[in-house]
């Protein structure tokens, strides 16, 4: 079976425009939210808090969750249902405390006064300091930081500098798209989510490569071709595999979604925003880039 | 050609026979022989997974430093007034300072000099008059600092290990870490407040005297006679459950701690049904109470735990055996656990709980059961598009796909790596990716038949050709996970952890073990058309 026809010839570059117009879009949209939101909307990891996540035996909504908390002294705390049918919720109180007695067993005594012992179950509680919360934010800044660097040093020394430099901005593109989403959707950004960002740039990456690796390997070949046609080309030639391993992807990701359960949730949204978003950008932003400094480099000579 | 196909067979069949191998322990669960586990264990759940409390305790050893000036003030106390030399008081300022106010110079050398020849880690500091009076400043020196700085945090780790050693909780994980930080990880704990509340207690057990003399309304008012403090002492009415707080106003001056303990053990009260804890002293500890119980016979002592003061009894005579017991209105878990902490020791300061994550066990359950669920359909996908699109070699690529996920599970317990939710995420993104190879070599190959190649040759140029392009796309990702495992936390690492090892495998299989099946295959036939 095939999807592709071999002899397959669309103008990538030549929707250069259009794509830079798409990109923008999606990047200003995201900044927008972003600078609506005052910043990204941070889990407890980043924030520093007190996440418990209970079960109820009895059929209860959030507002009288609420109505029973009122009496402790908790701040606002926002409760959510957890997943779509179930009987689960999850408290989240920005306060943390250093203390032994904790603001989740205030909360876990209280729900036990109101709904009975024995009708309250605490599958999970999730306190971060605040000063924790900071060290998980900067070794995340981190550690994306030295993986692009890495990235950077390598794809200069299999390639050539350029390609490193197209392929990082790629790399950017999709990561700051989809923190808009984040923001957009108002999902909240935490470990595993940091996580998640790295999955994209690993695959993202994987996906420019693969372009990349074609480039490298018909400039070889049709050297009295103009650089733009050797684009086109590679892209083209390569187009068959990126739409099945995309796809694939894709489909587990979706099941990931899906079907992960509560905790993955986010987690799969990032990495099916991510692998569209890194799929496009390896054809319709890394590859036209490299035209651009084909041609600022002409214009400098 | 055919002898190296054999020696890939056998590399193949080894791998195979390897894992398979480490993964007995892991899909038979206890029906086999101990030492198979020992070599290789189970493939080890995380705490998101298998339930369980994962804590950072920071230890406040800015205390620890406290309390060691307050016991240079103690002993400076007793060799000032052995030596007859005139004071007026000793306090301690800004945490680390130590000031003995004299009245005149000459009084001020005999107490720098003596100092000095005491306690060789203090450094004199400036010298100030103030209404009259000489001050002398000591303060600890920076090395001094760091070493009790230091020394708290092992001791805190030590005793935190002690207890959860008597608390009995199965492969405990206590770590140091940078800074002032304990990680504690108790997998499977079943009550998780209860564990928080005994490893956190500081247990400073002391016994001082009650100041008779002070009045309490006065005291409760703000106005504490000098060298005296308000303690209260709680305790619960057992018929009501109303608990009440008594003031007690106890002597600044410690006469015996629980540094002098031998044992201490819960017994039952046969007159009130009730538990309480009894404790014994070691030879100092007991001749320590025997002095103190003698000179005091008619006063009262107040027994306190971390500033909380639990009974006062009036000491009736003199008490030689080196045994005493602590009441309250203890339930008989309350008082075995404080049976725990006194035995396992104090802790050399206060800590506080900078990160806590509880996962209940029916969570983690839950979270499993989604995970793997989510994994088979995921793979089952994709198996489909893959055997739809290119037919008998798509067979091919997902015999690759299993034996890829066989490898995976066998390199975690060899490895003897964490399996947490986000390192399952990692496996499914490898899933994923581990057809993304045999895609490339499989559209490589196409696009040879398609230039007119035979079968075999389409085959290897086709591998050939993918292979720079597979390493480095793969090796770019590795760099990227490495990264992620050198700088990452917790989840992070988990993810980076699968995603290394799901890299490596797919390598291995997609590269090296689908060409061998292809190989395999055309070695004796001449196959004119390929199911690509």
């Amino acid at each position: 079976m095939q999807l592709i026809k071999p002899d397959i010839n669309i103008d990538f570059i030549g929707k250069r425009k259009l794509a830079l117009i798409i990109s923008l879009v999606l990047i200003l949209a995201g900044f927008a939210s972003l600078v609506r939101h005052g910043g990204p909307h941070y889990g407890i990891d980043f924030a520093g808090g007190t996440l418990v996540q209970v079960q109820f035996q009895s059929q209860t909504n959030a507002t009288e969750i609420n109505t029973a908390l009122a009496s402790v002294d908790l701040g606002v705390p926002i409760v959510q249902r957890f997943g779509e049918d179930t009987n689960e919720f999850l408290i989240r109180v920005e306060r943390s405390t250093g203390e032994l007695q904790g603001i989740s067993m205030q909360i876990t005594e209280t729900l036990e006064q109101s709904y009975g012992a024995g009708q309250v179950d605490v599958r999970r509680v999730e306190m971060v300091g605040p000063q924790v919360g900071k060290d998980l934010r900067n070794k995340g800044m981190w550690a994306i930081f030295y993986a692009m660097l890495g990235i950077l040093a390598y794809i200069s020394w299999r390639f050539e500098f350029r390609f490193a430099v197209g392929a990082i901005i790629a790399l950017v593109h999709d990561v700051v798209i989809t923190l808009g989403m984040f923001s957009l959707f108002g999902k909240e950004i935490d470990l595993p989510i940091i996580a998640a960002f790295l999955a994209i740039i690993g695959y993202s990456l994987n996906d420019t490569i693969i372009v990349y690796d074609r480039i490298r390997e018909n400039l070889g070949k049709h050297n009295k071709e103009s650089f733009t046609f050797i684009l086109n080309r590679s892209i083209n030639e390569t187009l068959s595999r990126t739409i099945i391993t995309s796809g694939t992807t894709l489909l587990v990701v979706l099941s990931l979604f899906v079907l992960g359960g509560g905790v993955i949730h986010n987690f799969a949204f990032a990495m099916l925003v991510g692998v569209l978003v890194g799929t496009y950008s390896s054809i319709f932003v890394a590859s036209p880039l490299l035209l651009l400094w084909q041609k600022k480099v002409a214009k400098a000579a | 050609m055919s002898n190296s196909l054999n020696t890939r067979g056998l590399v193949v069949l080894f791998c195979l026979l390897l894992s398979l191998f480490a993964l007995v322990p892991t899909l038979l669960r206890g029906d086999v022989p101990s030492w198979w586990p020992e070599t290789f264990g189970p493939i080890q759940l995380g705490l998101d997974l298998q339930g369980g409390m994962h804590l950072v305790l920071g230890v406040d050893v800015d205390k620890a430093v406290e309390s060691r000036v307050d016991t240079i003030i103690d002993q400076t106390d007793i060799r000032l007034k052995e030596q007859d030399i005139i004071y007026k008081r000793i306090e301690r300022r800004q945490g680390d300072r130590l000031v003995v106010q004299v009245y005149d110079e000459d009084e001020g050398r005999q107490v720098e000099a003596l100092m000095m020849s005491e306690f060789p880690a203090l450094e004199p500091a400036t010298m100030t008059g103030a209404g009259g009076y000489i001050e002398k400043h000591f303060r600890l020196s920076d090395d001094e600092i760091e070493n009790i700085k230091d020394y708290a945090v092992r001791q805190a780790l030590e005793t935190m290990r002690n207890r959860v050693d008597q608390f009995g909780v199965s492969e405990p994980t206590l770590q140091r870490q940078t800074g002032n930080r304990i990680l504690i990880q108790l997998p499977g704990v079943a009550d998780p407040d209860r564990a928080i509340s005994l490893l956190g207690k500081t247990a400073r057990l002391e016994f001082k005297m009650v100041d008779e003399t002070a009045n309490i309304q006065d005291a409760v008012a703000g106005r504490v006679p000098e060298g005296s403090q308000l303690l209260y002492e709680r305790s619960t009415n057992r018929a009501t459950g109303v608990e009440t707080e008594i003031p007690v106003v106890v002597s600044n001056q410690t006469v015996l701690t629980g540094d002098l303990l031998a044992d201490a053990n819960v017994r039952i009260d046969s007159r009130f049904n009730e538990p309480y804890v009894s404790i014994d002293f070691n030879a100092v500890g007991a001749r320590r109470f025997d002095q103190i119980t003698a000179a005091n016979v008619g006063r009262r002592m107040a027994i306190v735990l971390d500033d909380t003061v639990y009974s006062a009894p009036v000491i009736r005579e003199r008490i030689s055996g080196g045994s005493a017991q602590i009441s309250g209105s203890f339930t008989s878990q309350q008082a075995t656990d404080l049976a725990i902490v006194l035995r396992a020791g104090s802790l050399p300061a206060p800590v506080e709980i900078l990160e806590n994550r509880t996962v209940g066990p029916s969570l983690g359950q839950d979270s499993i059961d989604s995970g793997i669920k989510s994994i088979w359909v995921g793979a089952l996908l994709v198996l489909m598009v893959i055997i739809v699109y290119y037919q008998l070699s798509g067979l091919i690529a997902i015999s690759a796909l299993v034996m890829n996920l066989f490898f995976i599970a066998a390199m975690l317990s060899m490895f003897g790596a964490t399996l947490t939710l986000p390192g399952l995420a990692g496996i499914v993104l490898t899933v994923g990716m581990a057809v993304d190879a045999n895609v490339l070599i499989f559209e490589r190959v196409r696009e040879e038949l398609a230039l007119g190649r035979a079968p075999k040759l389409a085959i290897e140029s086709g591998y050939s050709k993918a292979f720079s392009t597979i390493i480095d796309a793969n090796l770019t990702t590795l760099l990227a996970a490495l990264v992620l495992f050198q700088f990452g936390t917790g989840p992070v690492r988990g993810f980076a952890v699968t995603l290394s090892i799901g890299i490596i495998a797919s390598l291995f299989t997609a590269i090296f073990v689908s060409r061998f099946i292809f190989d395999f295959f055309l070695k004796s036939r001449n196959v004119k058309r390929l199911s690509i």
